[in-house]
């Protein structure tokens, strides 16, 4: 059975990906448009490229982005991965089933309810609302999305290496630098990627936890699309994706090449 | 020797490394997720102020024992009543469920056949399918809400095309309705969908469904009576996944709804931004998190119990 595919999954297969790409495609082609009315083709420019490099304000927003996403990605994959730890490997602790609620509530749990709780803390504290604060907010929802990578990683594990390891007498850290994290690299390297787009992309929360100076590429863009849809923002998604999808197929390509000179070596 | 101190040392070595690696994420989230819910809670039960913060009572701990109870008695559930007796937050919390789930309902209906054909897919092409699905969901979600906005317009791509080939003679509003708001959900929210129920199909095992065969059995009652009902944990999962988040949805109504698309989510956004009315904001939150508890709490057993079953 497996391996054939019937007239009707090739046809879904078909509808389903034309659905899922031709939007992209559709907005990266109209950022090579000369005209700049979006819906009539004026003719291929890169105009629109050029214009991005003069603005300043989606320049400083972009940098700010990138400053936050790589601070969040550090720390929620240290983190995440201490959560992805816990849950699988000690048992049974105090306090494990409000921590398991913790971990995957924030995945699911409304954007907007997120971001106003944070705010409200960092009012209530009396934290000044910039860069660290959309960081800290970041860190906390991305973190659960690294635990869950990890997690599924751990799990499917085989511990009697990290018990021999413990026999032989190295200690529990030395037994996770050189038994455990080089197998669950991969995972770990995947929830860094994910908690770094996820922060890169979000809108909502940092548009809570955000402050004067704060401002995120993502809170740009979306006020210049709610003044109207111009070429110049295709042009700043189309260099977004292109950079996101070149990341991810290289750490694909990455992950892949050691997993294979592992089984070769 | 020198192996025999190490061994009596472990112990208490390895409580230390345990607390910590439990400690660290327990304590922030507990910080930054658990403290923020209850703060919220308490700014429900306040009133607006002109102030900064722009609510009141504040608690003041000088304050003492008296001072708490002082506190507690200013504390009002007027914030409720009057989201209660307003129809326009009745309204909005109802058609969020309704767009929510019937969204899901046809993330499902598209979402199945996507991920049964991937299941069934040779070995090779399996693993680019499942990339191929990932990768729209790393672009920017903002970005992707944003395309259709340029393809659902009047003068957009689609009626365009529609009107080129003489399927219909003026444009059709489909951008600022419900409709669009439902296209954006199904299009970002898919890959949600799409992976869980991919897992569950991609471990089924065949001989099932071949032995219904030779047993007589119709391809349609064998799908009906063996694959769907194995694969209901990514069902579940999946239907959790896209319901919870779409109920509290701000982007997509915002930029593709127009006016009249009321949801609950951009209610808080607008009375927290617009109104700085940050008590309503609060009390519209808490609501909104007593719906979803129910929600969440399923979503969190299935998780769980995925994790158990695939050990």
């Amino acid at each position: 059975m497996r391996g054939r595919l019937s007239p009707f999954n090739v046809v879904s297969l078909t509808l389903g990906f034309a659905f899922l790409y031709i939007p992209i495609l559709i907005l990266i082609l109209y950022s090579f448009n000369a005209s700049r009315l979006v819906s009539v083709w004026g003719g291929f420019s890169t105009q629109w490229y050029f214009a991005l490099l003069e603005n300043e304000p989606l320049l400083d927003a972009a940098w700010v982005t990138v400053r936050v996403a790589f601070v969040t990605a550090i720390l929620a994959t240290v983190l995440g991965t201490m959560a992805a730890i816990s849950l699988t490997r000690y048992g049974r602790f105090r306090g494990r089933a409000l921590f398991t609620g913790m971990v995957y509530a924030p995945m699911v749990m409304p954007e907007v309810i997120t971001g106003l709780s944070l705010l409200l803390l960092f009012v209530s504290i009396d934290l000044d609302r910039g860069f660290w604060t959309v960081t800290l907010a970041h860190v906390t929802f991305t973190m659960c999305f690294v635990t869950v990578v990890v997690q599924a990683r751990l799990v499917a594990f085989d511990r009697s290496l990290e018990e021999a390891a413990m026999d032989l007498g190295a200690t529990p850290w030395r037994t996770f630098v050189s038994v455990t994290l080089p197998v669950i690299a991969p995972a770990v390297l995947a929830g860094f990627l994910l908690a770094f787009t996820l922060s890169l992309d979000d809108l909502v929360i940092a548009s809570f936890a955000s402050g004067p100076g704060a401002t995120t590429l993502p809170m740009r863009i979306y006020s210049s699309v709610r003044l109207g849809v111009t070429p110049e923002i295709n042009a700043a998604s189309t260099i977004l994706i292109l950079l996101v999808t070149t990341g991810v197929i290289v750490a694909a390509l990455v992950t892949k090449r050691s997993v294979m000179m592992r089984q070769a070596g | 020797m020198a192996r025999h101190t190490l061994r009596r040392d472990e112990p208490r070595r390895r409580g230390l490394g345990r607390k910590l690696v439990i400690g660290a994420p327990y304590l922030w989230l507990g910080a930054f997720f658990a403290l923020p819910v209850l703060i919220v809670l308490k700014i429900a039960l306040s009133y607006p102020e002109l102030a900064q913060p722009p609510y009141g009572p504040t608690l003041d701990l000088a304050g003492g024992w008296a001072g708490f109870v002082a506190f507690l008695g200013e504390l009002s559930f007027d914030n409720f009543a009057f989201i209660a007796s307003d129809d326009l937050y009745v309204a909005a919390l109802g058609s969020s469920l309704r767009i929510a789930a019937s969204s899901t309902l046809m993330l499902l209906l598209v979402g199945y056949p996507i991920a049964y054909a991937m299941a069934k897919a040779p070995d090779g092409l399996r693993g680019i399918l499942v990339a191929a699905v990932i990768l729209p969901f790393w672009t920017s979600f903002l970005i992707r809400v944003y395309a259709w906005i340029g393809i659902l317009r009047p003068e957009g791509l689609l009626n365009g095309f529609l009107v080129s080939i003489g399927v219909i003679d003026a444009p059709l509003t489909i951008l600022n309705t419900e409709i669009a708001v439902h296209i954006g959900i199904v299009y970002t929210y898919l890959p949600f969908m799409v992976l869980p129920l991919y897992a569950t199909l991609e471990r089924m095992d065949d001989t099932l469904i071949e032995a219904a065969q030779d047993l007589g059995s119709t391809p349609l009652k064998a799908f009906w009576t063996i694959t769907v009902p194995l694969s209901w944990p990514g069902i579940v999962a999946g239907s959790l996944l896209c319901f919870i988040p779409a109920v509290g949805e701000f982007v997509i109504p915002d930029l593709l709804g127009g006016s009249d698309t009321l949801m609950i989510g951009r209610i808080l956004w607008s009375e927290f931004f617009s109104n700085r009315d940050w008590p309503l904001a609060s009390a519209v939150a808490i609501v909104m998190l007593v719906v979803l508890v129910v929600p969440i709490v399923l979503f969190r057993e299935a998780e769980a119990r995925r994790m158990e079953e695939s050990r």
